[in-house]
This record gives C-alpha cells, structure tokens and sequence, in this order.
C-alpha cells in the first residue's frame, strides 16, 4: 500500500506540469505546433516502444520469480536497464542535438522566438528532464533488485520488493505515455 | 495463503503481459498515425483517450490493479479526481478569459 | 464498567518506552529510534525551539509596528522578518506540528497498534524535518540575507531577488516532503494496523482526522512541491515558466501555489479538530454528540477544501467566472467545519464539564475558531474580498484559525496527553494562569487587525497612518500579554518533563480510549497484548447506565 500511496505523490508531482502544459498549450496553440517540429517523432515513437518493451520485461522478471526461475528473473531485469539505458542515450542525444541548434533555457535563439515557443521548450527540458531523474532512479533501483534476486534475499514467496520496484516503473513507464503524444505529436 | 495463492494464479502466465504489450504496440502505432492526420479539433482529445488506455492496460495489468481489492482501486480513482477537478477549476480561469 | 476487553495486565518487569534500552543507548537510543513515541517526543524537541523562534520574529515584528515609521530595524529587515516568521511558523510548527507529534505519539495506541506501518521511514520524516529546519536556518545566516518574498514566494519577485531564496525553497521542498512520508505512514497504519473489532466506526474521531489530514498530505503537498521546484529551476536556469518576460504567467504560479497552500490549511485545522473531538466527551463526560456526522465531516473538508484556493487570489487578475465560481464554492467549505462545531456544542449541553487545563484550551478553540472560521465565510464573499485582501483583516483571520485554532488545539493535546507521554504532571494552577494570558493577550493582539483591516491598514506594511497608531499599540501589548503566557507554558512544560509530580494512574483524566488502559508512561511495544475492541469510543453515558443497571440488580 505504501508504495501505491508513494505513486500518487509522483503522480501529482508531474501533474502539476502536466496542468501548467495544459494552460499554456490553450493559450498558445499556434506556437506550441511550431516549435514541436524541431521535435523528431521517429525518435519519440521509439523511445516510447523502448520503454513499453522495458515495462513489459519488468512485469515478466515478476513471474518468473513467481514461478522460481531465480536466473529468468534476473535476467529480464537486466533487460529491463538496458531497455532504459536504451532510452537515456536517445535522450542525450536528442537533448544534445538541441543544445547544437542553441535551443537550450536561457539561449540567445531561444529567447529571439516567440512567448509560446519559449515556454513550450522550457516545459520540454524540465517534464522530459524530470522524467529522465526518474528513469535513473529507476535503472538503481532495479540494479538493486537484481542483485538481491541473485543473492536469494528476493525469493519466489518473498518478492515484494521487485513487485514495488516494478510499480515505480510502470509509472515512470504511463508518465511517458502521457509526455509522447503531448510533445511529439502536436504538429 | 490462500490469498497469495490466488493471487500467484491470477498473474502466474507470461502471455497475458506479451498480449498487452503487443496491444501497447499497436496503439502507440495508431495514435502516431492519427497525429499525421488532420482532424483539426479532436487532436488532442484523441490523443489524450489513447494514452488513457494504454495507461489502464499498464495500469490494472502490469501494475496488478485489477488483482487488488476495492480499497486500492478507489484510492487510484481520489488520486485522480484531485488531479482532474483542479484541471477543470484551473481552466475556469483560462478558458474564459475572454469574459474579463 | 465498560465491556471492552483489554489484556493490557499493569506490567511492574518491563520498563517505560523512556526507559527502554534497544540496539543503542543514550542519545543515540533516541535519534536512530524508530519508536513512534521517540519519535514524537522528538519531533516536539525541535519544533518548541522552531515555534519559539517564530515566537521571536512576530514579537519582533510588532514591537516594529507599535508605531510608525522606523522603530528598531529597518524595511528590508522587516521584509525577512515577516517572511521567515511566515515559513517558520507554517512550515516548521503549523503543518507538521499535531500530527508529527501527537499524531506519531498517539495514533498507534489509538487503535491498537504498536507502532506505524513504516516506522524506518517515520524516523526518515523526522530527519528531513530537521535538514529543512537546517536549510532556513542557514539561509537566514548566509550573505545575501534571509529570504523577503514573504512566505508565499511570488513571481516574479522571488526570482529577480538576491536574497537566499534559493535555499528556503530547498528548505520547504524537503519540509514537504517530509509530511508526504508522515501522510503516507498514516494512511498506511490505518487501514492495515487496526486491532481486532476496530471497524472504521469504533476508530477515535483524531484518528479520522489524522487519516484525512493524511490524504491531504499525500496529494496536495507534491504541486507545491513541483512549484518551488520550478521557481528554483527559474532562478538558476532561466527556465521561464512564469516569467512575463518569457511569456510564463505569473498568476498561474499563484494558482499552482495555491492548489497545494489551500489544502495545506486544512492539513493545519482538522488533526486540531480531532483532539477537541477527543477531549470534549472527557471533560463533559458525555459520549460525543453526532459521531458519524464528525467523522464523515473530516473527510468533507479536506474534499471541498481542494476546490477553493483561488479565493486567495480574487484580486489577482483572475477571470470573472473564475471568481464567482471560487467564492461559490468557498461558501461550501465552512459547512462541514459548521457542523463539528454544533456537534461539540451539543456534547457540552448537560454535560458534567469539568475545567481541566485540556478543556479550557478546547473551549477557546471553540470561539477562537469561530472568529476565524466566521471571517473566513466574510472573505469567500467576492465583493468583501476585494476590499480587504492584503489588509490586517486577512492577517487577523488566520492567525484566528491558525493559532486560535491550531496553536491553541496543540496546547490542549500537549495538556491533555502530558502526562500519559511523560509519567509526570504539570503545575496544574499556573497552567489556568497562562491559559488566561494566552487567551487575552491573543485577542488583545489580533483583533484590533479585524478593525484596523477593514479600515484598509495593508498587510506587510512597515510604515503606516497615523490614523491606525492606536490599532497598532493596543495590538502590540496584547503581543506582550501572550508573550509572558508563552514563556510560562514553556517553563511549565519543561521543568515538568523533568521534576513535575510522578504519576502512575493510568488514567488520569477518566478518558475512555485506548491510550488511557496502558501504562504511563506506555511500554515500548504500548500493548502487552493487543487489545479486543468491542465497543464504541467515549461510552460514557453508557457507562453510566450500565453502572446503575448493576447497581440495581
């Protein structure tokens, strides 16, 4: 229950981005659709697969374990970081292309555009990034997970640490079901 | 134990988790082609009610909700109702701004 | 005598949970305890000292105020002054303060349980608290000078300002976070660690207030989470979400701000509630008048109370609908509010009252809480609002219900729960005299503000007309009146920890809940063995009854 309880804490951390989009995007439609193109949404459509397919080798690890395949589990875990890890590169990249183009908070070329290109960037770095910490954390955590799978303290009647840690990602997975279509299918 | 055996039985199968992945899949595959499409009002809308869905499926899926019992599934439902009324008091402002 | 069956046999071999020796000793058996009672006692440590220097900057402020013009500091002093008694007082004492302390101390014994749900993670909230009390008090001692934004952070003052505001938002993020724990702890404590027969309708009326304190806490106190965030974000990036200049809008930072400050009130009034719905039956000795009507009231204030925050923003530049349609609602909150306050007169009406130090604070949570209450309804109304927002009127209603109210509902659990916490009694008669101190010089200080308010003296002013001069030096005796109140209840308080009378009595105060059938002080683990509950809490009446029924058989 505790971590249920926790979730709802992340949900409405994010939700009070996801209100501040909101406002901004129905007062500045126009803009908001112009300054999504220099999104790339071939690299957030895979991004967001990346991370559904990790979601799904998370809920798998749990069966496993469920079902004593000690070394299955582990190994769908380890998927599971590299799924991400997958994701955090693509990330980089995508941030890195930017930051190239001199779209980043405070830029000349940022501030040369329009209020509703600026705010739609701002929110970009900060719900992407924020979401990013989160990914991370999870990559730990999971890490955590496996090598207590490995050495038998996570066992198939006592697995409700990698049950907990497995809700944690399949809310940092529905975060990003929320973030892709808001940011890369707007034009 | 009995409790945890039902629950063992309820989420004991891989395919359940590879079916929904496949119906994740293939919605994120849908709501990529209706954004190239022009439906004018209902972007939004339409891409907001696929990511609902796919969100229950992990939801009451992967996460198990559908295994919990009442009080979870009533505790996920407060969660968003606060979430959802401030939406709806916040645009109260914005929406109709025009009648300042 | 009543029919609840408790094995909690008087235990002469195990010793008191202040006694107790477990991994650690001394100081360290106390810091790396996960014992709810520890850890109350020391969330009560820390916030005496953070309230009293709350204390420090109001005294501070009115003797500024006590005439016009420059009297001991100057303006921008001020600003910090009144900006760090407003984060100090709600975020270190208001907030955490009844739950964090007697919500951890008394919350599990209330309902039969040992300890919380995560007692690791209680003591984790204890440790923010005091990493954020940390982080404001450094951010008052490092150059740049304390925060002057007043508590509330405004854009865009907040970012283009040098003083250390970058560490106070630090320190209230962690402080929220804090309370997001204790939220999540009780939450959790409730629904798993009932004892047997506890159903959701036997549980003590603080625990539904603590339970829906806790919701409040879990939801709300993240956006403000991610506010502060954001402004920090603005201010060290450039990140303009709600800078005009960059197209932001500043007033959806007021309504971001206020989404979770609005609940936050809330999560400061009803665990106060809750320990008047505790000790009225006790000192009435009636069972409470409307049970149900309080419990299911609890939970409609913290509903309602998300609905309405922008009644603090109605001069704002919000839209007109938007303003009708907050004050429309603001007139719904104060119902269920309403009805506790009957459903306690109604207790009180043929009662047997008896004037404990506990009941005489609950009586004056009463009508201090109905000023406050009442003139809250006055500034739901749209049009009053408009003319007394950010004028002492608005100062005086809070401090009403935050300290008439809160503060006030503290001092009566920290009466009334003393001696089960500490084995020991306080001065008894010096505690009617501050009681009196406290509650005159509280009207004495605040309700000229009402008066000068309406008459448009503005809030956060350091200069003022000579037209409020007479206002203003009343309101600062009263503040010397509650001062000399404050000083002996501390004085009382601790010396009494430490030399007050020993006592053994169970139950001292004829209470009817489960903390009175233990020992006092209580055993490490409360319960020798975890009690039956069979009937409803404060059976008094019933008692009674049932006492003449044998009587006569």
């Amino acid at each position: 229950m505790g971590m249920w309880l926790f979730l709802f804490t992340e949900l409405l951390l994010f939700g009070g981005l996801f209100l501040l989009y909101s406002v901004y995007r129905f007062t500045y439609a126009d803009q908001f659709h112009l300054a999504a193109k220099e999104l790339n949404t071939i690299v957030g459509a895979f991004n967001t697969a990346v991370l559904l397919t990790s979601s799904l080798t998370m809920a798998l690890s749990i069966v496993a374990i469920q079902r004593n395949q000690k070394l299955l589990s582990i190994v769908l875990q380890l998927i599971t970081i590299l799924l991400a890890l997958f994701f955090m590169v693509n990330k980089y990249f995508e941030w890195t292309a930017k930051f190239h183009h001199g779209i980043y908070p405070g830029s000349e070329e940022l501030l040369s555009k329009q209020p509703g290109e600026i705010l739609f960037f701002g929110l970009y770095y900060v719900m992407t990034g924020l979401h990013g910490l989160h990914v991370l954390v999870g990559m730990v955590l999971i890490a955590v997970m496996a090598r207590m799978t490995q050495q038998g303290t996570i066992t198939h009647d006592n697995y409700v640490r990698l049950e907990n840690t497995g809700l944690y990602w399949h809310l940092v997975d529905i975060i990003w079901i929320f973030l892709f279509p808001l940011f890369y299918l707007i034009t | 134990m009995e409790e945890k055996e039902n629950k063992v039985s309820n989420s004991h199968s891989y395919s359940i988790y590879i079916l929904v992945w496949l119906a994740l899949m293939i919605l994120t595959t849908v709501t990529v082609a209706v954004a190239g499409m022009d439906i004018g009002r209902f972007t939004v809308a339409t891409a907001l009610i696929i990511a609902s869905i796919k969100a229950f499926l992990v939801l009451s899926i992967f996460m198990h909700l559908r295994n919990e019992g009442k009080t979870f599934i009533i505790f996920v439902i407060v969660a968003l109702f606060f979430l959802g009324i401030s939406f709806v008091l916040l645009f109260s402002d914005y929406s109709l701004q025009a009648g300042l | 005598m009543s029919s609840v069956a408790v094995a909690t046999g008087s235990n002469g071999h195990e010793p008191s949970y202040l006694d107790y020796k477990g991994k650690h000793s001394g100081i360290l058996g106390w810091i790396l305890s996960t014992d709810h009672k520890r850890i109350g006692l020391l969330y009560l440590c820390a916030l005496s000292v953070f309230f009293l220097v709350g204390v420090t900057f109001g005294f501070l402020m009115r003797l500024e105020l006590i005439s016009p013009g420059r009297t001991i500091m100057d303006p921008q002093t001020y600003n910090s002054i009144f900006t760090l008694h407003g984060v100090i007082m709600i975020f270190l004492f208001v907030v955490p303060g009844l739950p964090a302390v007697f919500g951890n101390f008394v919350l599990p014994i209330l309902i039969g349980a040992k300890d919380v749900a995560f007692p690791r993670i209680n003591l984790l909230s204890w440790y923010l608290y005091m990493l954020g009390g940390l982080l404001a008090v450094i951010s008052i001692l490092l150059p740049g000078g304390p925060a002057d934004t007043g508590w509330t952070f405004y854009i865009p003052y907040a970012v283009r300002t040098n003083t250390n505001v970058m560490l106070a938002l630090l320190a209230a993020f962690t402080l929220g976070f804090s309370s997001i724990l204790t939220g999540l702890n009780f939450v959790t404590t409730v629904h798993r660690l009932r004892a047997p027969g506890m159903s959701w309708f036997k549980m003590p009326l603080s625990v539904w207030s603590l339970y829906a304190t806790a919701w409040v806490q879990i939801l709300a106190t993240p956006i403000i989470g991610i506010t502060l965030l954001l402004v920090a974000v603005e201010r060290l990036l450039g990140v303009g979400i709600f800078d005009p200049a960059l197209g932001g809008d500043p007033v959806l930072y007021q309504h971001l701000f206020w989404i979770y400050s609005h609940p936050a009130v809330y999560i400061m009034i009803l665990p106060a509630m809750g320990v008047v719905s505790e000790i009225i039956p006790v000192f009435a000795r009636r069972t409470i008048f409307g049970y149900k009507f309080i419990a299911f009231s609890s939970i409609a204030i913290a509903l309602f109370g998300s609905l309405v925050w922008a009644h603090h923003m109605f001069t704002a530049g919000m839209s007109n609908t938007s303003q009708f349609l907050f004050s429309l609602l603001t007139m719904l909150v104060a119902i269920p509010s309403a009805i506790k306050v009957f459903n306690w007169i109604a207790t009180l009406y043929k009662g047997s009252i008896e004037l404990a130090t506990p009941m005489l604070f609950v009586l004056a949570f009463i009508f201090l809480f109905s000023i406050g209450g009442l003139t809250g309804v006055m500034q739901g109304i749209l049009s009053v609002d408009i003319q007394v927002h950010d004028t002492s009127f608005i100062v005086a209603h809070f401090h009403y219900v935050m300290f008439g109210g809160t503060g006030f509902g503290f001092f009566a659990a920290l009466h009334y729960w003393f001696p089960k916490m500490f084995g020991r009694m306080y001065n008894r008669k010096l505690a009617k005299i501050y009681f009196w101190l406290l509650f005159i010089g509280f009207n004495i200080l605040y309700f000229p503000m009402f008066i000068m308010g309406w008459l448009g003296m503005p809030r956060r002013y350091y200069d003022y007309l000579p037209e409020f001069y007479s206002y203003h030096f009343i309101s600062t005796i009263g503040s010397w009146i509650l001062v000399a109140g404050i000083i002996l209840m501390v004085y009382n308080i601790f010396k009494s920890v430490f030399k007050g009378k020993i006592i053994t009595d169970k139950n001292p105060w004829g209470g009817e809940t489960l903390e009175w059938r233990i020992d006092t002080p209580p055993i490490h683990e409360n319960f020798t063995e975890i009690p039956v509950v069979e009937t409803d809490p404060y059976q008094y009446k019933m008692n009674e009854i049932e006492a003449e029924k044998a009587g006569s058989n």
